[in-house]
Order: C-alpha cells, then sequence, then structure tokens
C-alpha cells in the first residue's frame, strides 16, 4: 500500500498483530480468585519501562488508587497512553514516573485550568511526546481489540498534530479517499475502575463507557479496581451488565471511593476543593513535596489517603453533591 | 430600556441563536454549554446535545465541570462512549461543535498544542483532545473566545485542529470531509468566513464597537464587507433564562 505522507515523531508500541496474538495465546483463561492488594497489582504487572495507560475520563471513574501506589512505589520510564489524561496524569506527572507519552490530551484539567507541575515536567523536556487526538487514541486501541495492525479514520488531516504523530496517509483502495492509518497499540498494562466486580474479574461499569471497553480489550495486562466486589451469582444473575469478562482481568482491587477525588458516576461528585488544593499548592515545587509526602509517600495505602482528605464525612458530602440533594 | 448584561452573556446569547432546533450539537463545558442549554430553553427545544465521553441527549441539572462527569448522562437517553461520539461525528450525524484553544489564524486554524517551538515549548497545552476531531468531522465548528492580538494571530505556532487550512479547497487537498469553522464568536464582534478565499471576515459589531476596534485586536487583516451588521443585543428573557436556569450560580457568566 502507497504511503502519501506520514507523522515523523517516534511511535512507542510494536503494532505486530501476531505478536500480540502470542501473547494472549499464554495468557491464563482459568477462572481463580484474583483480589489483591493494589501494593501487589502494582508490584506484579506495572514493572519499570511498561507502557501503562488509566481508564475513565481525567477526573471521572479513575482508577486512582493505582495511579497513587505508581508513585509510592517510585517506577520510572513508563510510556503512557495521554488521553482526555487530567488528575490521572496530573498524579503521574507528580511522581515523574514518566519517559513517553502518546498525548491527545494532557497536562490540563479542562475548565479548572493547567497543572503547574504537569506543565513543568512536560517542559523540562524530561518525556518524550508523540500526538494523537482522543478518536484517535481510542480508534489505535479499537484496532487492537481487533487484532488487526491498524485503524483508519478522517481526523488529523492538514495538521501539525498529523505532522507530529507517528500515523501515516493513505489511499482507500476502492475510492481513492485520503485517510490516516494509526498503528495498533495494545499496552502492557491498564488499570480501570469499575462499579462490581467478582473475585474473577467480571466487571458492571454503570454510565459512560469512555474508552473502556476498548482499552480493556487491548491492554495485555487489565488491574481492575472495584467500588465493592460482588458475588459471581450476582453477575451470572445479570450477564447484560458485564462489559468486562474476566479472561481479560489480571488483578481485582476492591477500592471503596477509588476514583476519589474523580467523580464516581450515581456514587460520589468530584472533591473540587481538593482538586483545587492540588492545583494551587504546585505552583510551589518545595510546597508541592511536602503535599505529595503527606498524601502519597506517607501514607501505606490509599485508604489513608481518603482519611486526611476527610474520610467518610467528606465522602457523604460528595454523595450528595451527585445526587443532587440540596444541603 | 435596554438591559444590562456582561461580555460573556452577550456572547452565550449572541452564540445559543446560532444553535438551529433539531439539530445536533457537540459541546464541552463553560460558555459553550451555556449556549446549548439557553438554546434549548429559547428557540431550540429540540436541540441534541452531545459530550465527547459519552452523553447523549442529557436533561442537565446544572453546568457540568468535565465532559464526562455524570451530569453530561443525567437523564440522558443513552450512556456510550466516545468512539460512539467520534463516529457519530464520521458519519455526517453531528451539525455543530464549539472549539477553543490559545491561538487561531485568519482560516479559521486553531493552536491548543504548544506555545513556541514544538520541542522547546514556552507553554505546552494539553494537546487536541477531541477538538482535531470535532473540527474534522463535524459540519460546522464554532468559537467562543475573548478578542486579542494574543490569540488572533498571523500564523499558529502549531495547528492542532484545521480550519479551512490554507483557504480554499486546501481542507478537500488534504482529504477532510466538508466543514470548517462557522461563526467566531468574540467580545467584539461576530466573524464568518469569506466564501470565496474562506478567510475571516467581520459580520456583525457589538454595541460600542467599530471596525478599526476589532481590526486593533486582530493580528491580521480581516476581510471587511460592504455591510456590516449590528450584533442584536440580549433580551431580557434570554438573560433572565441565563441567570435564572442555566447559570445560577453564576460559574461562567460570573467570569466576565
Amino acid at each position: 500500500m502507497r504511503v502519501l505522507d506520514e507523522g515523523i515523531n517516534s511511535l512507542f508500541m510494536d503494532p505486530d498483530p501476531d505478536k500480540a496474538r502470542e501473547f494472549f495465546r499464554r495468557k491464563p483463561r482459568a477462572m481463580v480468585d484474583k483480589r489483591m492488594s493494589e501494593k501487589e497489582a502494582v508490584e506484579r504487572f506495572v514493572p519499570d519501562g511498561c507502557y501503562f495507560a488509566s481508564g475513565g475520563f481525567g477526573t471521572n471513574r479513575i482508577p486512582n488508587a493505582i495511579l497513587h501506589e505508581i508513585v509510592r512505589q517510585r517506577r520510572k520510564d513508563l510510556g503512557f497512553l495521554g488521553w482526555s489524561a487530567t488528575h490521572n496524569f496530573e498524579v503521574l506527572a507528580a511522581g515523574k514516573v514518566l519517559n513517553r507519552v502518546d498525548a491527545a490530551y494532557i497536562v490540563g484539567l479542562e475548565a479548572r485550568g493547567l497543572s503547574p507541575n504537569a506543565r513543568r515536567y512536560m517542559e523540562s523536556g524530561a518525556v518524550q511526546v508523540t500526538e494523537w487526538t482522543n478518536y484517535a487514541l481510542s480508534a489505535r486501541l479499537k484496532a487492537a481489540a481487533e487484532g488487526v495492525s491498524f485503524a483508519i479514520i478522517r481526523s488529523m488531516l492538514g495538521t501539525d498534530t498529523f505532522k507530529m504523530s507517528a500515523a501515516k496517509i493513505i489511499e482507500c483502495p476502492f475510492t481513492g479517499q485520503r485517510y490516516v492509518a494509526l498503528p495498533a497499540l495494545w499496552p502492557d498494562v491498564a488499570a480501570i475502575h469499575v462499579h462490581e466486580a467478582d473475585m474473577f474479574g467480571n466487571s458492571v461499569i454503570r454510565g459512560i463507557s469512555m474508552t473502556d471497553l476498548e482499552l480493556a480489550r487491548a491492554a495485555k495486562h487489565l488491574i481492575i479496581t472495584a467500588e465493592r466486589v460482588v458475588n459471581n451469582s450476582v453477575i451470572r444473575e445479570n450477564p447484560t451488565a458485564t462489559s468486562i469478562p474476566f479472561y481479560l482481568v489480571d488483578a481485582v482491587v476492591e477500592v471503596p471511593y477509588g476514583s476519589y477525588p474523580g467523580n464516581m458516576p450515581y456514587l460520589y461528585f468530584s472533591d473540587e476543593e481538593h482538586l483545587t488544593k492540588w492545583m494551587k499548592v504546585e505552583k510551589n515545587p518545595e510546597e508541592f513535596e511536602e503535599f505529595l509526602d503527606h498524601y502519597i509517600f506517607g501514607v501505606p495505602d490509599f485508604q489513608e489517603y481518603l482519611e486526611r482528605c476527610g474520610g467518610l464525612k467528606r465522602i457523604e458530602e460528595l454523595q450528595k453533591l451527585e445526587n443532587l440533594v440540596e444541603s | 430600556m435596554a438591559p444590562d448584561y456582561n461580555m460573556m452573556e452577550l456572547m452565550i446569547c449572541v452564540a445559543s441563536r446560532y444553535l438551529e432546533d433539531g439539530k445536533t450539537v457537540a459541546v464541552g463545558t463553560g460558555a459553550p454549554c451555556a449556549a446549548a442549554m439557553l438554546a434549548q430553553k429559547t428557540r431550540s427545544p429540540d436541540l441534541v446535545i452531545l459530550f465527547e465521553a459519552g452523553g447523549v441527549a442529557p436533561q442537565l441539572p446544572q453546568m457540568p465541570i468535565s465532559v464526562g462527569d455524570s451530569r453530561t448522562f443525567h437523564r440522558a437517553v443513552m450512556a456510550a462512549g466516545m468512539a460512539e461520539m467520534m463516529t457519530t461525528c464520521a458519519r455526517g450525524l453531528v451539525d455543530y461543535a464549539f472549539l477553543g484553544g490559545a491561538q487561531i489564524d485568519k482560516y479559521g486554524n486553531i493552536n491548543s498544542t504548544v506555545a513556541g517551538d514544538y520541542y522547546r515549548p514556552k507553554v505546552r497545552f494539553p494537546g487536541s483532545g477531541g477538538a482535531n476531531d470535532f473540527a474534522s468531522m463535524c459540519w460546522r465548528t464554532m468559537i467562543m473566545t475573548v478578542h486579542s492580538r494574543a490569540r488572533f494571530v498571523e500564523k499558529c505556532d502549531f495547528v492542532t485542529s484545521p480550519g479551512y487550512l490554507t483557504g480554499v479547497g486546501a481542507r478537500e487537498a488534504a482529504g477532510l470531509p466538508e466543514g470548517g469553522p462557522h461563526k467566531i464568536i468574540t467580545d467584539l464582534a461576530v466573524m464568518g468566513f469569506d466564501d470565496k478565499t474562506k478567510a475571516m471576515m467581520i459580520e456583525s459589531l457589538h454595541p460600542g464597537v467599530d471596525v478599526d476596534k476589532v481590526q486593533g485586536e486582530t493580528g491580521f487583516e480581516l476581510v471587511v464587507p460592504q455591510e456590516i451588521g449590528h450584533t442584536d443585543p440580549p433580551h431580557a428573557e434570554e438573560l433572565r433564562i441565563l441567570r435564572d436556569e442555566v447559570d445560577p450560580l453564576r460559574v461562567v457568566i460570573g467570569r466576565a
């Protein structure tokens, strides 16, 4: 196939579908108890240098216990799938754990502004970047989930976003239409936060799915954090609700309020005061270090972080906000 | 007596009038969302609001903080995912999308990636997010922004999302579907694009603003047609709905 043009930045991950198939050939399918702590999940499935992806959408349904644990364990040289990444990127940037990013949306927190620390980190040159769009990254995952080496889309054409990507432009053999061809992306490991999972990893997401269904099927290893672990019979009573089956999952970590300070649909709203605190304290690097010692390095796990943020009392307030209860 | 209003209220009211009934609009948070909500509550009750993360036709109880938060699919008809939204754009079912950025040039190209040199940026901005996708695949894109020379530049440091690229015929040559920027709504004027060249053109001036003022705040030469309209200021009823129903907490309109 003739390539009409190509982006000039680096492709971080091999798009070969047969290598991916070889990996999945050996992936265990047994329906076994996969429950473990966030500490064990990160120790086993997030090694230095691996390519990591976070589920959710920035401050919504994010696997924050895993993000904190990656920082606490001082991982380094990770690759990262930076699409719709807001607070999740902010946490990883705080730990300086990255060395390469496929970027569609990083360093910002939507209407809340830009993260001062994430900006400093990305402007320092410590992290290599390749540009994409949100849809492009979702299409790359979809190609991987379909077991093929590339996807085609009609965005990115004509722009510097294309030029600074690792995509190529090809011509349709039927119509002559120009398309952007995107290499499939199989992340080494992904973490996704869900409403319910059983001990085997069968998972239920309520509300919008963002790009998590594609991500779950593209990632080689998958860590599920769940608001609660339910009995397998609960899953079997309503299998229509299952969107991630157990054979994709490597670890199940029960983390109530695990998206905090992000939003968890139907359960609790985002803690805007705490998110503002992050942005504010980041302006001063020394103060930010103390902040990280207090909230991440100085606690054994995510539950203690929640305690330091006001514990159940704060969560109850966020539950009222989520459910539009007048206070 | 003409009602008092601030510039944000003016921009939101003006933007809302472009959203026709029965059309689809992809919105972000902030002013564009307020414009879409106001349109629904005034001229366009059957305007369909879509959110990038998967919310389809929500009954918004209040302004969302994130395009993926719970409000974006509150009492929605469907809670989908990003691919559903983007493929809906690709199939030609999305009429309007709102975009924002740090820089915009005379062909409506937008920069939301870096200020300065790409590899040694002065400022790293978020990047495309879904903006390039919307700008590529929706029928009409709209921009609401403050008017200044820092923002309206001869050449963007980086073209994140396509407007008309280098002018007439350039989108087609690049392989992009038909579409492009429709209206730019600022605190000074409404601008469109000249049919012959696809260059930015003044369409209507806000009350108390003249052509020199708009040109003075723009870093490239605007097309000035023979006849320029005057923006119809916000009506009392629009302002009442905007203040009482759309943004009672003054999250957006309080920023002006």
